[in-house]
């Protein structure tokens, strides 16, 4: 029926007639208003928000170009197009981003309007991810797949994607509004460090319901979600959202940039002025107007349905040999491979973090070959997730020793997926306008440092995070080691945190002391990482448990002992 | 300052009387909010309409206990980017059960438009200089609206759908 998946097997929403002329429409809206801001009739300060709302940023040194990717799923045909594009009108390569997106990171303004009507062609757009609007919404990398899945987060983020586009009353908003979903019992989206975070859950009859965090959020004032309501039903799912949306709309701080998320306004008015006031409207606005009857939640969960898997033994013995031939396949499986709820097929993470390399970028040929691995392995699908990587989803275990041989050919079979090389990175100083410190180098000579895959095995989980600015769009409150660029009198350190941590158990780092050199930062990871080898119990104590176990003083210790 | 109603300018039969100069008796007048607390009594007995004019800051609540005694409720945006007026448009209508004309003064751009008629808003203060056709284009350039406008209660619509307005 349409043109984007292949044989219309991928569990992705497709898109008809109504939703091409609302994207149609949206280009030449933009269109006009490029030209009228060219003829003087909008002024600057009144066409930034509008670019913003069409992805369009300004960097240091050109303007970036955010496209959507609706919680992070999109199809080869896509990618395809994306990787058409990054040659096309940037330098060859595209970043994949912390929200699930992909950005073009030199991009001229007068090529946006033809780039949006590319996109336009695959049923893409770069709306709302910019501006002080709800941003698309992120998910689970695994959803749909996931052993450990009880609802399937992309049914409720569509819905979601659907409500809060172009929404009257919530695009102007106090700042940006940022909504992660999971609907696992592990939390692969980092639910408690968004605007609003939602577990989606069954009760006992077997209904899905959202238990509500509110408040969470990282940048200069770090915060942890908190709950504000245990149980909304899968009918009150968009009044309960509508509801946090007004009062945020109406309460939140206007005066001062830096205090207008509404984590500092649930911090502000405190959790419980807050939850009373969100009742207070929900109450209200909970009749028919705005419950979400089951039809429609059911109308979208058709576009979701499982892919035709075939019947395949728990086992594969393929694997297996493959395995047991060749030890670096074997690691890469043990590494980057995740259980799949369909017996014989697995879930594969496309590491795109190789040694010294840029966190989250791919360049064109390699987007064009993961788009033909997607077609050929997973169902023409594939997702972004909120690390960086690509994760194909329903891999047959049979074709994995495939799969990775022409990965690795490529440069995309690193075995570190949530190990020390898989690291977020902001894009810092190299492009950033508010940066104060590089974030790229660091990444490399990290990753570098770390490139043995066995070392790495050996260390187990554990996450660097680095940001190049308090704004911390790297994540690095939430690493088990953090690290953020700082400027000291025009000169770049780095100021190392340890103890975070992005899942349901979330928790703000420490700062372990003061700011170091660049060099000093990569030998202070590495000492971090000596200091808990020799603490660790045995290799099931991650490195979070062994610091709180033995506390800070091993780690400063030895890393700040010449002082 | 021009008017725009239903995408076109229109007649404006209102005029503000800024406070402390006197509130003709025989004419629409908008006055502050500030000055209806401060001198309600004064407008006791008054038979031509009269209208109110919030603050961005001051939300729908503020006046909802007074809204029988106005024609008209003027929102101010003191910055087009500020948006808690969509909110209080939407308030004084869904919660407060206001009837009467709902007006956006201060600094508003056309391509808010949609979403203020679709918050509630009937009228629209534009400046002096602003280009009609940029508002009437506003109604008419997107026609598919994800969530229910304020006149609609069929839960089917909640989602995705032909937009009526325009």
């Amino acid at each position: 029926m349409n043109h984007i998946a292949p044989g219309a097997r991928a569990g992705i929403y497709h898109y008809d007639e109504i939703d091409r002329r609302f994207v149609g429409e949206r280009v030449e809206q933009f269109r006009k208003q490029v030209e009228r801001r060219l003829a003087g009739e909008l002024t600057e300060e009144e066409f930034k928000p509008i670019r913003l709302m069409n992805g369009l940023y300004l960097q240091l040194h050109a303007y970036m170009l955010r496209i959507a990717v609706p919680y992070g799923v999109m199809t080869s045909v896509q990618l395809r197009k994306l990787a058409s594009i990054g040659r096309r009108y940037d330098r060859g390569y595209g970043h994949f981003t912390t929200r699930q997106n992909l950005q073009y990171n030199w991009i001229k303004l007068e090529d946006t309007p033809a780039i949006l009507h590319e996109l336009a062609e695959v049923d893409m757009h770069a709306l709302q991810t910019s501006g002080n609007c709800v941003r698309n919404v992120t998910t689970d990398q695994f959803v749909g797949a996931a052993a450990d899945e009880v609802v399937d987060g992309r049914v409720y983020a569509e819905i979601l994607r659907q409500w809060t586009t172009l929404h009257p009353e919530f695009t102007y908003l106090p700042r940006k509004f940022k909504i992660a979903i999971s609907g696992a019992s592990s939390d692969r989206a980092a639910v408690r460090v968004h605007d609003v975070g939602l577990l989606a859950k069954r009760n006992a009859a077997g209904e899905a319901g959202f238990t509500f965090y509110v408040g969470g959020g990282l940048g200069r004032s770090p915060f942890i979600g908190k709950l504000v309501r245990e149980w909304v039903a899968e009918e009150d799912f968009v009044a309960y959202l509508e509801a946090i949306l007004r009062v945020y709309n109406q309460y939140g701080r206007r005066d001062n940039i830096y205090k207008a998320r509404i984590k500092i306004l649930v911090h502000e008015l405190g959790l419980e002025k807050f939850k009373a006031e969100v009742e207070e409207e929900f109450a209200r606005l909970r009749g028919p107007k705005y419950r979400l009857d089951p039809e429609i939640v059911a109308g979208i969960r058709a576009h979701f349905a499982p892919p035709p898997f075939e019947d395949l033994p728990t086992r594969s013995d393929a694997l297996e040999r493959a395995k047991a031939e060749n030890p670096a396949f074997a690691n890469w499986v043990a590494v980057n491979v995740a259980e799949h709820r369909q017996p014989g097929y697995a879930i594969a993470t496309i590491s795109l973090k190789p040694a010294g390399g840029i966190p989250g970028d791919a360049t064109c040929d390699q987007m064009d070959l993961i788009a033909d691995l997607a077609e050929r392995h997973s169902f023409g699908e594939l997702r972004v997730s909120h690390v960086q990587n690509i994760v194909l989803a329903h891999v047959k275990q049979d074709e994995l020793f495939a799969l990775w041989t022409e990965l690795d050919a490529a440069g995309l079979g690193t075995a570190n997926a949530g190990l020390i090389g898989d690291i977020i990175a902001c894009p810092g100083l190299d492009y950033c306008a508010l940066a104060n410190a590089r974030s790229i180098p660091l990444a490399q000579a990290l990753s570098a440092r770390f490139a043995d895959p066995i070392r790495q095995r050996a260390i187990g989980e554990l996450g660097i995070k680095i940001s190049g600015c308090i704004n911390a769009c790297g994540h690095h409150h939430i690493a088990a080691i953090g690290i953020l660029g700082v400027d000291k009198k025009g000169t770049e350190f780095y100021q190392i945190t340890v103890g975070g941590d992005p899942t349901l158990t979330a928790a703000i780092g420490d700062i372990l002391g003061p700011a170091v050199t660049e060099t000093e930062a990569v030998d202070a990871v590495e000492a971090i990482v000596e200091v808990y080898l020799a603490n660790r119990t045995d290799q099931d104590e991650r490195f979070i448990d062994t610091l709180k176990r033995v506390g800070h003083a091993p780690f400063k210790e030895r890393i700040y002992a010449a002082d | 300052m021009p008017l725009i109603e239903n995408g076109r300018i229109g007649e404006d039969a209102w005029s503000f009387a800024p406070d402390g100069e006197p509130v003709p008796n025989d004419r629409p007048v908008i006055i502050s909010f500030e000055r209806w607390q401060a001198e309600r009594a004064s407008f006791d007995g008054r038979n031509a309409k009269l209208g109110v004019r919030l603050k961005s800051g001051t939300l729908a609540g503020a006046i909802a206990p007074d809204l029988d005694r106005f024609a008209l409720v003027a929102v101010e945006f003191a910055k087009f980017r500020d948006g808690r007026g969509f909110s209080t448009a939407r308030e004084l209508r869904e919660r407060y059960g206001y009837t009467g004309e709902i007006r956006a003064v201060g600094h508003v751009i056309p391509d808010q438009y949609q979403f203020l008629v679709r918050t509630g808003f009937t009228s629209v203060e534009a400046p002096e200089d602003t280009n009609p056709e940029s508002w009437a284009n506003a109604l008419t350039e997107i026609t598919v609206a994800f969530q229910p406008s304020l006149d609609e209660t069929d839960p089917l619509s909640l989602l995705r759908r032909k937009l009526k307005v325009g």
